[in-house]
């Protein structure tokens, strides 16, 4: 994961869901292809609504990783 | 004497007036602004494409809601200058205040997504809604598709109540059979609250009735007749109901005290504007990530009111009313005249027990009985 240069990453520990699915979604939304999207968030439920999501919309998972007791999930947007 | 202003002439604003009103309407001027004339009850919308509910019987003067110690101004909201405390109307008057609350609600806004409006049907609007009633009318079978165009959107259960009510509808025409009805939601289950989503989920089930998750719309084509996902799913349909997104007041949106879409940065529980001492939000207008319904502005008013009241009698607010524990509280339509009810804070989620009978008419109760008890703080 080090060599990857995230274009936006969002913030969103503290919401619960589908706050930071939905706001995954937003910032999809407004990238474009190819950008390296992250979103943080602190709620259980993204571990399974977001790569569930990432899979429907074919976006590409990069990765996870943990952060101060919340998960950044990293992808790109893959069209 | 303390000028107190509220903005926006709905539930929550309606009844914040008339607990003041009472409370400390000797001690301080209490004004709402409207920008309607009428105050409309919106959770009957639901039944108007059915014919269950003239929509003229939805609304009354708002003037006549409001207690006579309150004035009210029409207009719609130009500017909130919250340094200088002073509100500006679309026709100049200019309205200074020492304490604000803003509860100017939430609208849809369906020009944005291309194609919404001209290519889809909704029933958050007096208008949307006998509009759908014709359309639906006019049906004899096809593909409907029902769904929910962006979150946050308010009256959260309704495009689920909508659908069950469709598909009873269908029935007793003779059209179910006929009829292909899909339901479509933008996370990975029917609801954002996992409880009820099992609940809806068993009913959907039952009546047969598709459901497409992950559907965030990205168009309306209405000459090809599809509705358009971002995720690359592309829904044929005959007719369409889409709930469009939300947005907060035009004032609002970008304004410093909100987000981009006009949401208003709120304290969960004191409902306080944060760096703003003397301002708070309620109801639909928040940022907060609970209900956008009428009943939780509904519980909001008296936390408010508390507030402002100690303000004005300067003594400290009784901390037991004064805190928002974020109390929610909505019936869910199943079809077949039965309904349960949500009824849930911060602490959890709404645990719904199996719908009956009895739920439905206390709602269809409630429905009649809005405008005596709800506005006047009866209950």
């Amino acid at each position: 994961m080090e060599n990857i240069t995230i274009t936006r990453e969002s913030d969103a520990r503290g919401s619960f869901c589908p706050g930071p699915l939905m706001e995954l979604i937003r910032i999809v939304r407004d990238a474009k292809v190819g950008d390296v999207l992250a979103v943080i968030s602190s709620d259980d439920g993204s571990k399974k609504d977001i790569p569930l999501w990432l899979t429907k919309a074919k976006h590409e998972l990069l990765g996870t990783e943990p952060v101060e007791g919340a998960t950044r999930f990293i992808c790109r947007k893959a069209h | 004497m303390p000028r107190i202003l509220i903005l926006g002439g709905g539930t929550g604003g309606t009844l914040l007036a008339n607990l003041l009103a009472r409370s400390i309407g000797s001690q301080a001027t209490i004004a709402v602004v409207s920008s309607n004339v009428q105050h409309y009850y919106q959770p009957g919308w639901l039944y108007v494409p059915f014919g269950q509910q003239d929509p003229r019987s939805l609304s009354r003067p708002e003037r006549e809601l409001l207690n006579e110690k309150v004035e009210l101004f029409h207009g719609e909201i130009r500017e909130l200058d919250a340094a200088a405390e002073t509100v500006t109307l679309a026709d100049g008057t200019r309205l200074d205040y020492d304490l604000l609350v803003v509860a100017t609600g939430s609208q849809v806004a369906p020009e944005d997504v291309p194609g919404l409006a001209g290519g889809a049907h909704h029933f958050y609007t007096h208008e949307g809604a006998s509009r759908l009633y014709g359309a639906l009318q006019e049906f004899d079978g096809g593909k409907i598709v029902v769904g929910v165009g962006g979150l946050p959107y308010k009256c959260p259960v309704a495009p689920l109540e909508f659908t069950f009510l469709l598909e009873d509808f269908l029935t007793k025409r003779g059209l179910r059979e006929k009829t292909e009805i899909t339901y479509t939601f933008p996370i990975g289950r029917c609801f954002t609250i996992e409880s009820v989503a099992e609940v809806a989920q068993r009913f959907l089930d039952e009546r047969g009735i598709k459901v497409e998750t992950f559907f965030n719309l990205e168009a309306i084509k209405p000459i090809e007749r599809l509705a358009v996902s971002m995720e690359g799913t592309e829904l044929p349909y005959d007719l369409c109901v889409m709930i469009p997104p939300h947005r907060g007041a035009k004032f609002l949106q970008g304004h410093a005290l909100a987000d981009a879409r006009g949401w208003v940065k709120t304290d969960r529980t004191t409902l306080r504007v944060p760096g703003y001492e003397h301002i708070w939000a309620m109801g639909d207008t928040t940022d907060l990530p609970i209900s956008k319904a009428g009943s939780t502005a509904h519980f909001q008013a008296p936390v408010i009111a508390e507030q402002i009241a100690a303000f004005v009698e300067h003594r400290e607010p009784d901390a037991t009313k004064a805190t928002y524990e974020g109390h929610v509280m909505c019936f869910l339509e199943v079809g077949r005249s039965k309904a349960t009810i949500l009824d849930f804070d911060y602490s959890g989620p709404p645990q719904p027990k199996a719908p009956n009978a009895l739920m439905h008419y206390l709602k269809m109760a409630f429905n009649k009985a809005y405008f005596h008890i709800v506005p006047s703080g009866w209950v």
